[in-house]
């Protein structure tokens, strides 16, 4: 009988810039980089909901894109430049979008919440949506069940209308 | 004082929400905390006969791989398996407690792992060996086995031969397939071993009360043993009413290993849990040629498990919806080789009214009467099952608001005759009603000085904004800035309540608010009339109020004193209230809540693609504590019934009797381009006869009519009438 153990891989060291904080880890190849936020460095803001890329609540910005953090490996982002939700207040401000967020009650449980918001943090930044059509379009990555999307749609017109 | 009650108020939890402060079931940390993964059966029915662990149990960081032939002892009688909320006939399913395999997706074995992946790595060099047995998972061709289920309907007159003699008749079979609620956060238990054998238990859950004693009832443990926790859930619609596979795997997991065990499902795993059944609705409506109903005929054929006898109230609500001298409603299971099913989002209503309401508008096709027109011919002021008046019932003004709101007067009835440009365009609409009940819920108030009051209670909230209305009346009965109430709640050490479902929760948790804070006043009056020179000394206590941070006369409040005086006079530091609330019975009144919804769908003629473009909810549910959190709970129960509409689909192949579409991808759940505009109208609808704030609940009612609603403008837009949902565009274009 083969012995199985050498099976597990070996941990590898990394830096991850993580809301501006920088955190060396040493992680196994195939800790995805959602799970090493969660697990490793205890930002359970991230949330995972599928794991498999198919429902954006993992949602978090690499180097200021919006990327599904399940499917990404946590060592192929060395030393990259995470932001989480846990990221996006500064000195006890919330921002933009995570007052719009609570003026239009854009959440009910709130789990699929962080991944909206840091979706919407990308989608201001990439510049693309000009009206509440391509908000729809563009946001139709980060499911939610509780079915807020009028009230996401509003708190991201609203932040635009700001930005 | 209504400071905060009736008003939009934001969510009270919402900063945490949006700052990722928020923790829910899987998220607590634990020292040497331990990770479990779940094996899943791979057979509809048969036996384990051999279950060989020792490749999982070599790899580097596995701890132990738990099984039915190993593992900490487990209750033997069924009644300790029954939760609350669990069918009154059968057996309810034991997870790892024998070798036999009920549905596919039963958990099997649990390995547990230092870390997650290591655990997940090593469930995949388990060796499954089964005996497999026939199974049969397909309802339809299983049909002729339906049985039929004790229901409360007994039949008024002949419907039979009404229906016969009806000039007008209309017959139809509506299959609605099971659906999964997918709440977006996966099931999850963090089981942490606090030593000498007690556990505190973080799951996700709609009653920590039913968990823990479910979890002492299968475990055999003593009450103070296991607390159960649940601060927020991400989403639940009914999966979480009753303890899940997860929660006992991860309690069985830390008795074992006597350390903290954590169980995640994945989202796969997840339809392995409960889900709403398929039924075939059968419903034959007779009129005369004026639109006044003769007959209602109602029968539902659903799924359940071999073990369990699932049945909800699918086919009742023509009895309090539309006057008819017949009616007959039966109600049959088939038993198949599937989980059992549960409560999801108005369980019963949503798939019988659907049904309902779509013959209603095939019945108004056939009278070439306008679908408002046929509901008011027939409205019923009366529950017609007990003969018995509504403590109120607004309908009628549902349908007004509505209409006007959506502009319905505009509608050309003939189907087809509306369009934009290669858009057909379809508007139909549907009558919603549910239940509006009330459960018994204690409460805990503790006032201190400095004007702050702590309120707790075991209650969840479930996204639904229970945190924010307790917080709301809280504030108003005691005359307290919002900001000085801190709500607690989903903890099973704190005062009693049932778990979070049926609508229940706004009404019964807001009057035990109401039960300890009046208490709070009764003390605090008596503090300040014994006040030397109170200037209160001489008023009826009744007639004194909490407001504003003072004791006052509710007819002139300068006559007043401040808490913190009144406390201070009193020598008292801080009240302490607990009360249980329970509603006096009361069989004189039918209770419900009602909706007129009206839906806009645009149909691509060549592609055959459906978009629902605007929906407009009326709804009359009593007083509204929160029309923004309210407005909420019915737009996303319209989303709910936009999926189940034209989306959402449990896809079975017969062959294996396994799910094929177990994921989030595959089962297709509305996302954000899916939703349009979604107008919501509260009617006015003051109740004082239901219970004293005039409370009915929010939860449930917005789903039940908007896959009709969508249904009937689907056919209005094409002509073609879809009875096997989801109306998805192959059935269109067939």
């Amino acid at each position: 009988m083969a012995d199985t153990s050498d099976q597990i891989p070996e941990r590898i060291p990394i830096d991850l810039v993580v809301n501006g904080a920088r955190r060396t880890l040493e992680i196994a190849p195939w800790t995805t980089l959602l799970d090493a936020l969660r697990d490793r460095l205890e930002l359970t803001g991230t949330k995972k909901g599928c794991d498999h890329g198919q429902c954006g609540a993992c949602t978090v910005l690499v180097d200021g894109r919006r990327v599904n953090s399940c499917l990404t490996l946590a060592i192929m982002r060395d030393g990259a430049e995470i932001t989480t939700i846990e990221g996006l207040a500064k000195d006890g401000a919330l921002h933009p979008l995570q007052q719009a967020f609570i003026d239009h009650d854009a959440f009910q449980c709130g789990y699929c919440t962080p991944g909206q918001i840091c979706s919407a943090a990308g989608l201001l930044a990439e510049g693309r949506a000009r009206d509440a059509d391509e908000i729809r379009e563009l946001m139709s990555g980060n499911l939610c069940r509780c079915g807020a999307y009028p009230n996401i749609v509003a708190a991201i017109e609203q932040a635009m209308s700001r930005s | 004082m209504n400071a905060y009650v009736g008003t939009a108020t934001s969510r009270v939890d919402g900063r945490a929400k949006v700052t990722g402060a928020a923790k829910y079931a899987g998220e607590f940390a634990a020292d040497l905390l331990l990770h479990g993964f779940v094996v899943a059966a791979t057979i509809p029915r048969g036996r384990i006969v051999r279950l060989d662990t020792s490749e999982a149990l070599k790899v580097k960081g596995v701890v132990d791989v738990l099984t039915h032939a190993h593992r900490p002892p487990l209750a033997e009688q069924d009644e300790a398996w029954k939760d609350e909320v669990a069918p009154e006939q059968g057996s309810p399913f034991r997870p790892l407690y024998d070798n036999s395999v009920k549905f596919n997706g039963q958990p099997i074995a649990l390995v547990v792992a230092e870390d997650w992946e290591t655990a997940k790595f090593a469930a995949t060099r388990i060796r499954v060996e089964y005996e497999e047995e026939a199974f049969a998972t397909d309802l339809e061709s299983e049909r002729a086995k339906a049985a039929k289920v004790d229901q409360p309907h007994k039949p008024r007159g002949d419907a039979s031969a009404a229906l016969t003699r009806a000039a007008v008749h209309h017959e139809a079979d509506y299959v609605i397939p099971s659906e999964h609620h997918n709440p977006m956060e996966l099931y999850a238990t963090t089981a942490v071993w606090d030593g000498n054998g007690k556990l505190t238990v973080y799951d996700k859950t709609q009653g920590v009360q039913n968990v823990q004693k479910f979890l002492c009832s299968v475990f055999v443990r003593k009450p103070d043993e296991i607390r159960v926790i649940s601060p927020y859930v991400g989403g639940a619609f009914g999966s979480g009413l009753r303890p899940q596979h997860q929660v006992v795997l991860a309690t069985l997991g830390a008795l074992a290993l006597k350390r903290s065990v954590r169980v995640v499902l994945t989202r796969h795993q997840m339809y392995g849990l409960g889900y709403r059944p398929m039924t075939i609705e059968h419903v034959a409506l007779g009129a005369n040629r004026d639109g006044t109903l003769e007959a209602v005929m109602h029968e539902a054929i659903a799924v359940t498990s071999r073990f369990e006898n699932f049945a909800r109230n699918d086919t009742g609500w023509g009895e309090q919806l539309y006057k008819s001298p017949n009616s007959r409603l039966s109600h049959k299971l088939v038993h198949l080789d599937v989980a059992t099913p549960c409560d999801m989002r108005a369980p019963g209503a949503a798939s019988g009214v659907c049904a309902l309401e779509c013959a209603m508008d095939e019945l108004a096709v056939a009278l070439k009467l306008d679908p408002i027109e046929l509901r008011l011919k027939c409205y019923s002021d009366r529950d017609q099952s007990e003969n018995l008046p509504y403590t109120s019932k607004q309908l009628r003004a549902c349908y007004a608001r509505g209409a006007e709101a959506f502009g319905w007067s505009r509608r050309d009835p003939a189907p087809r005759s509306m369009r934009d440009g290669k858009d057909l365009i379809g508007w139909g609409m549907a009558t919603g009603v549910w239940e509006a009940l009330q459960m018994p819920v204690a409460v805990r108030i503790v006032l201190t000085a400095n004007g702050h009051a702590k309120v707790s209670c075991a209650a969840s909230d479930i996204g639904t904004g229970t945190y924010t209305i307790v917080a709301q009346v809280a504030a108003d009965a005691l005359g307290l800035p919002i900001e000085n109430i801190s709500v607690k709640l989903a903890d099973s050490s704190l005062p009693q309540a049932p778990v979070e479902g049926g609508s229940w929760m706004a009404a019964s948790s807001a009057h035990a608010v109401l039960g300890a804070a009046e208490e709070i006043r009764q003390e605090l009056v008596r503090h300040v009339q014994a006040m030397p020179a109170s200037p209160l000394s001489g008023v009826d206590a009744a007639d004194i109020i909490l407001v504003d941070g003072t004791v006052a006369e509710a007819g002139d409040r300068s006559r007043a004193v401040s808490i913190a005086d009144a406390m201070r006079h009193g020598q008292v530091e801080r009240i302490e209230k607990e009360k249980l609330n329970e509603f006096p019975e009361d069989k004189s009144h039918a209770r419900n809540t009602h909706s007129a919804v009206f839906a806009e769908v645009k149909v691509d003629e060549e592609l055959g693609v459906i978009r629902v473009t605007r929906v407009v909810s009326a709804v009359a549910a009593g007083r509204i504590l929160n029309t923004k959190t309210g407005r909420s709970q019915i737009m996303g129960s319209v989303v709910w019934g936009i999926g189940m509409a034209l989306h959402e689909e449990t896809v079975m192949d017969h062959r294996f009797g396994r799910i094929m579409n177990a994921n989030i991808a595959e089962y297709h759940i509305p996302v954000n381009a899916d939703v349009h505009h979604i107008d919501v109208i509260f009617v006015d609808e003051p109740d004082d006869r239901i219970n004293k704030m005039g409370i009915k609940g929010l939860g449930e009612i917005g789903i039940v009519g908007v896959p009709a609603a969508i249904a009937n403008a689907v056919y209005h837009a094409t002509g073609k009438r879809i009875r096997r949902f989801p109306i998805t565009l192959d059935k269109l274009l067939n």
